[in-house]
C-alpha cells in the first residue's frame, strides 16, 4: 500500500462530500445571510421604553393635534391625537413626515452673518449684538424703516415680533398671503371690523365650493378631509365650480367647470338669479339691497354670466334655486388653497350669496365670529422714538404692495427688515421681483429654520428652532368652524444651536435696551406665553387645546352691500398670450415639503427633473402626451413637460405649484421649475392683495 | 502486413499491455484511495453534524434559575405575567416592578434562587437582565395581539402553540447564542439539520408561513411582518 496522489484525492473529495451532507452549509449559508444584516455599521434604531406625547403641528395652518411615539425619548414616529377637537386623530402626509423637517439637510445649524457672499458661523452672543447695534443705529435715523413679514398674523409669536415692532417704533408689518386673511378681509368689508368667517362644512347638506380645494389643502386640510369623508355619510352634496377636474371636483357631485378667475361672476349670477326670482331670505342689511340688486341684476343676467364663465345659463338658473332650496347649505371661497391669487370682489361675491340665502350662523352655514384673542400682552413702553414711529402710516397695504413700492423707490424704503416663518423670495408671484426688492433693503434678519430662498438673501440668521424643538401657541383658522388654540410643545431638544424665536426676539430686545428692553421683560418665551395667554392658560396647558369659540354664534349678523354694490372690476390676467397659465395647488405639494411628500408626487406632476403642464387635447396642437414643450408668459420661460388631459378646461394649462426650489436640499429641490416665476401679481384695487388667478401664456413643441 | 498495419497493431497491442500490467497496482491505489474517502466523509459528516453546532453556538446561563411550574402554580397562567398592554403591545418578559407586585427584598420561599433574585435584583433596584429565548431579529414584527386576540380560531392561538410547554418547566436551559447572528438558538431550533416536530420547534419564516398557509391560505405578504 502506498499513499499516493489518489488518496489524498479521496481524502478531499470525502471531507467535501462529507461536509455537503452534513447540516454546515444550509446553516452557514441562513446564519450569514442574517449576519449582514446585523453588520455593526447598520443603524439599529435603539430599543426601549414606549411613551406618547402629544403636541400640535404648525406645519400649515391647519393647527392638527398630534402624537408623537418615542422610544427611550427619542421621537421616531408621528401619528395625529385622538383628542383633537379639530382632526379627532387625522394626520396627512406633511404632518406624520414632521420629523424629517428636524434633520433636513438645509437646516440652519447655527446663527450665520453674511460675508461678502457667503455665511460664516457666529455665536449667538455676537449675532445678538451685532442686529442689536445695526438695529440702534438705524433707530437713529427713523424708526419706521424697520419691517416685517411673518407667515400668518395670529399667535403669540406673531404678536412678539409686532410687539417688538411697536417698541421700535414702526407700525410696517406685513404677512403672506393666507386664506386667514382673506376670510378676515371678506368679514370686515361685509359684517364689519374684528371679525372673521368659519365655515361649518361638517353638518352643511350641500356645499358650493368656489374653486376650494377642499381635498387640495383648503383651510385646515385634516378637518376638510373629515367633512367630506362625513359628507358622504350625511348624503350631503358638493358642487365644485373650477376650470379642472381636481381631487375634489373629482369627488364631488358636480363638477361645473367656469373660465379661470371667473368664479365671483357665477357667484354674481346666482345672486342675480335669486334676486329676480325673489328666492332670497331676509336679512339685516344696513344700507339696503337695493342699489346691489338693481346693478347685479343688470350686469349679471344669466346669459351674460355664461358668456363670461361658460357656464349655460339655464344651469345657472336651476343652480341657483337648488342652493336656495337646500337646507344647510354653504358656499366657500377660496380657489385652491385659498391663499394665493385670490380677489376680495371674489371672496365678497361668494360671501354675499351666503348672506343672500340666509346661511350666516345657521348651523351648515358660515359663522361670523367675533375675532375673539386669547392673548393679552400688557401694554409696549414706548419712549418718543417709538411714539413718533405709531403716528406714521404703514408704508404700503399688503406685502406685495410693499415689494413694488420698494423695487420703485430710489432710496431705501425700508433699512431693516425681519423675516419670521415666511419665504417669499420663493412664495410670492414673481420671485425675482422679491429678490431685488431685499436686496434694496440693506440689513436683512431672517429667524428661518432652514437656508431657504429667502434666508439666503438675509445679512444675518438667527436659526429658529422647529416646531417639534420649541413651545408655542397654535391658534386655529383655516375657515374653520371653531376657534381653537392648541398647544406645540418641545418633543425633542434642540438638535442643533437654534432658539425659540421668542427666546431670541426677547434677548434681542434685552441687547437693545430702554424701552424696547422694558417691554420684553420676561426671562424666557415660554414664561411670556404663560402671562399672556393667561386666560386659557390652565386649560391649554393641561388638556394641550382650549376651545376659544364653538358652535354657531347667535344673532344674525348685518351684512353691507356697499362694496359689492360698486361692482367692483374683475381683475383680469396680465398679457395677451391666448392661454391662461394656471396654477395648481397639490395636498402632496404645499408649504415647506418634506422628503417624503415629494417622493409620493405623482409622475403626472412631475417627470424626472421636469414640471409636467396639463392641457387639454383640444388646445395642445401639434404637442404630444408626454413630449417636451416651452412654455412662454410675459415673465418667464420654462421648459416642461406636456400631459394631456381631458379634465382641464380647454384654453387652460395648469402647472403644479410647490416646485422649483433651489436650495440645499436635494430631495426637495431642482425639481421642475416653480411656477410663480412665471406669474405675475396683479394687484387688486381697494384690497392690495396679489389677485393674480394665472396668467396669458403660449406654449410650443420644445 | 503492411509497415502501417503493424505499426498500429503494435501499438494497440502496447496500450493494452500496459493496462492489464498497471492494474493490479492500481485497484491497491484507488482501495485506498477510497478508504481515506470514506474516513474523511465520515469524520467530517460526524463533525458537521455534532461538532459544528457546539462551536456555532456559545452557552450562557440565566442570570438565576427560574421555576415556570412554580409561578404558574403561585401567581395563575401565562397572563398574570405575559400580558397584552393597553395599548396593544406585549409585555414580554415582566419588569421588576411587575414581579415586585408579589416580591419584596425579603424571600418568600427557601431557593437559593429566589434569595439571589432578592438580593442582586430587588434590593438593589435593577432590572434582571433575562435572555430571551424567543427574540426575533429587528427586521422582523411581531404582534401578540393578532394572534391571540382574534374572535375565530385562527386568531386565539395559545400560547404553547409557538412557545410550548415552557410554563411546565422548573429550571431554566441555558441560552444559546449564535456567534454568527447573535440571535437565540430557539429560532433556528434545537436540531441542527432544521427539522421540527412539534409547532415550538422552530420559528424561522417558513414556519409562519406554515401556519398561515394552514389557517389562511395564504402566506401572507413580505410588509405584513417586515415593516
Amino acid at each position: 500500500m502506498k499513499i499516493d496522489r489518489r488518496s489524498f484525492l479521496g481524502l478531499g473529495l470525502g471531507a467535501a462530500a462529507g461536509i455537503a451532507v452534513s447540516p454546515v452549509g444550509v446553516k452557514l449559508t441562513d446564519d450569514s445571510s442574517i449576519w449582514t444584516q446585523n453588520w455593526p455599521w447598520t443603524p439599529v434604531p435603539e430599543d426601549g421604553e414606549i411613551t406618547y406625547e402629544n403636541s400640535v403641528c404648525s406645519l400649515c395652518p391647519g393647527s392638527c393635534g398630534i402624537s408623537v411615539r418615542k422610544i427611550k425619548g427619542r421621537p421616531v414616529k408621528i401619528e395625529g391625537d385622538e383628542n383633537c377637537p379639530i382632526t379627532g386623530g387625522g394626520a396627512c402626509l406633511h404632518g406624520i413626515a414632521g420629523l424629517q423637517y428636524l434633520y433636513d439637510p438645509a437646516r440652519v445649524k447655527t446663527p450665520l452673518r453674511k460675508n461678502g457672499k457667503r455665511f460664516e458661523p457666529i455665536s449667538w452672543e455676537e449675532a445678538i449684538s451685532t442686529v442689536a447695534g445695526k438695529l440702534g443705529e438705524i433707530r437713529e435715523n427713523g424708526s419706521d424703516t424697520l419691517g416685517l413679514i411673518t407667515g400668518g398674523a395670529q399667535g403669540s409669536m406673531t404678536g412678539m415680533f409686532r410687539r417688538f415692532l411697536d417698541a421700535f417704533g414702526s407700525s410696517n408689518a406685513f404677512a403672506m398671503p393666507s386664506l386667514d386673511a382673506n376670510l378676515e378681509l371678506t368679514a370686515q368689508t361685509l359684517h364689519g371690523a374684528g371679525k372673521t368667517l368659519g365655515f361649518d362644512l361638517e353638518n352643511s347638506d350641500f356645499v358650493l365650493s368656489f374653486g376650494a380645494g377642499l381635498l387640495e389643502g383648503w383651510g385646515s386640510p385634516v378637518a376638510c378631509y373629515k367633512a367630506n369623508s362625513s359628507r358622504k355619510e350625511r348624503h350631503g352634496k358638493l358642487y365644485q365650480i373650477e376650470p379642472r377636474l381636481s381631487n375634489t371636483a373629482a369627488n364631488a357631485d358636480k363638477w361645473i367647470p367656469c373660465k379661470p378667475g371667473t368664479e365671483a361672476d357665477l357667484a354674481l349670477g346666482i345672486c342675480a338669479v335669486l334676486l329676480s326670482k325673489n328666492l332670497f331670505a331676509p336679512g339685516v342689511y344696513p344700507g339696503g339691497l337695493n342699489r346691489f340688486t338693481a346693478n347685479v341684476t343688470k350686469q349679471y343676467s344669466p346669459e351674460n354670466v355664461e358668456a363670461i364663465t361658460g357656464v349655460k345659463a339655464a344651469d345657472i338658473e336651476k343652480l341657483a334655486v337648488e342652493f336656495a332650496n337646500a337646507k344647510n347649505a354653504v358656499a366657500i371661497p377660496g380657489r385652491g388653497r385659498g391663499d394665493q391669487g385670490q380677489s376680495l370682489r371674489e371672496f365678497a361675491a361668494v360671501q354675499t350669496l351666503n348672506a343672500l340665502t340666509g346661511r350666516l350662523n345657521k348651523k351648515g352655514g358660515v359663522f361670523i365670529f367675533d375675532k375673539e384673542s386669547y392673548l393679552s400682552f400688557p401694554e409696549a413702553a414706548m419712549d418718543e422714538i417709538a411714539e413718533a414711529g405709531a403716528g406714521k402710516d404703514k408704508q404700503a397695504a399688503s406685502l406685495d404692495e410693499l415689494v413694488t413700492k420698494i423695487n420703485a423707490s430710489d432710496a431705501p424704503l425700508l433699512n431693516a427688515l425681519f423675516v419670521y416663518n415666511a419665504n417669499p423670495c420663493y412664495a410670492l408671484r414673481d420671485p425675482k421681483r422679491v429678490k431685488d426688492a431685499f436686496k434694496k433693503v440693506p440689513f436683512v434678519v431672517s429667524f428661518s429654520s432652514y437656508l431657504d430662498e429667502t434666508a439666503m438673501e438675509a445679512d444675518v440668521i438667527l436659526p429658529a428652532s422647529t416646531f417639534l424643538e420649541r413651545m408655542e401657541d397654535v391658534p386655529s383658522g383655516g375657515g374653520l368652524a371653531k376657534q381653537v388654540v392648541g398647544l406645540a410643545r418641545p418633543m425633542v431638544n434642540p438638535v442643533f444651536d437654534t432658539k425659540n424665536p421668542g427666546d431670541a426676539l426677547i434677548a434681542l430686545a434685552q441687547a437693545m435696551g430702554g424701552t424696547i428692553a422694558e417691554s420684553f421683560e420676561w426671562e424666557t418665551y415660554e414664561e411670556a406665553l404663560e402671562a399672556i395667554a393667561e386666560s386659557v392658560w390652565e386649560t391649554l396647558s393641561e388638556e394641550g387645546y382650549a376651545v376659544v369659540a364653538e358652535g354657531n354664534p347667535e344673532g344674525i349678523p348685518t351684512t353691507n352691500f356697499a362694496y359689492m354694490a360698486d361692482m367692483p372690476d374683475a381683475v383680469q390676467a396680465q398679457g395677451d398670450g391666448k392661454l391662461i397659465l394656471m396654477p395648481i395647488d397639490n395636498m402632496r405639494l404645499t408649504g415647506a415639503s418634506s422628503p417624503f411628500a415629494v417622493k409620493t408626487v405623482s409622475d403626472k406632476v412631475i417627470a424626472g427633473k421636469d414640471v409636467v403642464v396639463e392641457i387639454n387635447p383640444a388646445t395642445a396642437k401639434g404637442l404630444k402626451d408626454g413630449g417636451d414643450a416651452v412654455i412662454t408668459t410675459p415673465v418667464g420661460k420654462a421648459k416642461v413637460k406636456v400631459f394631456l388631459n381631458e379634465g382641464m378646461m380647454p384654453g387652460v394649462i395648469g402647472m403644479a405649484k410647490g416646485l422649483g426650489h433651489t436650495y440645499d436640499n436635494p430631495y426637495v429641490a431642482g425639481k421642475g421649475v416653480n411656477v410663480n416665476d412665471l406669474i405675475a401679481p396683479v394687484i387688486e384695487p381697494g384690497s392690495g392683495l396679489d389677485a393674480a388667478f394665472g396668467i396669458t401664456a403660449s406654449i410650443s413643441k420644445a | 502486413m503492411s509497415e502501417i498495419e503493424n505499426k498500429a497493431e503494435n501499438g494497440s497491442m502496447d496500450g493494452a499491455g500496459e493496462c492489464t500490467a498497471g492494474d493490479p497496482k492500481d485497484d491497491k491505489g484507488l482501495g485506498l484511495g477510497v478508504i481515506f474517502f470514506m474516513g474523511a466523509f465520515l469524520i467530517c459528516f460526524l463533525s458537521g453534524w455534532l461538532l459544528f453546532p457546539k462551536l456555532l453556538y456559545s452557552k450562557k446561563e440565566q442570570p438565576f434559575n427560574f421555576d415556570h411550574a412554580l409561578h404558574t402554580g403561585e401567581a395563575g397562567d401565562c397572563e398574570s405575567c405575559h400580558f397584552l398592554r393597553e395599548d396593544g403591545t406585549f409585555s414580554g418578559i415582566p419588569n421588576l416592578e411587575s414581579c415586585m407586585e408579589c416580591h419584596t427584598d425579603e424571600p418568600m420561599g427557601e431557593t437559593e434562587d429566589e434569595a439571589v433574585f432578592c438580593e442582586e435584583y430587588v434590593a438593589k433596584e435593577k432590572e434582571v437582565p433575562w435572555l430571551v429565548y424567543a427574540r426575533q431579529p429587528d427586521c422582523v414584527y411581531f404582534s401578540h395581539a393578532a394572534h391571540i386576540m382574534g374572535e375565530n380560531a385562527k386568531g386565539k392561538i395559545d400560547c404553547i402553540t409557538c412557545h410550548g410547554h415552557i410554563g411546565e418547566s422548573t429550571t431554566s436551559r441555558p441560552y444559546e447564542e449564535n456567534r454568527i447572528t447573535g440571535y437565540s438558538r430557539d429560532i433556528w431550533g434545537k436540531n441542527i439539520w432544521g427539522i421540527k416536530k412539534n409547532s415550538w420547534d422552530r420559528m424561522k419564516m417558513d414556519d409562519c408561513a406554515e401556519c398561515h398557509v394552514e389557517m389562511d391560505g395564504h402566506k401572507g405578504y413580505c410588509f405584513q411582518c417586515h415593516k
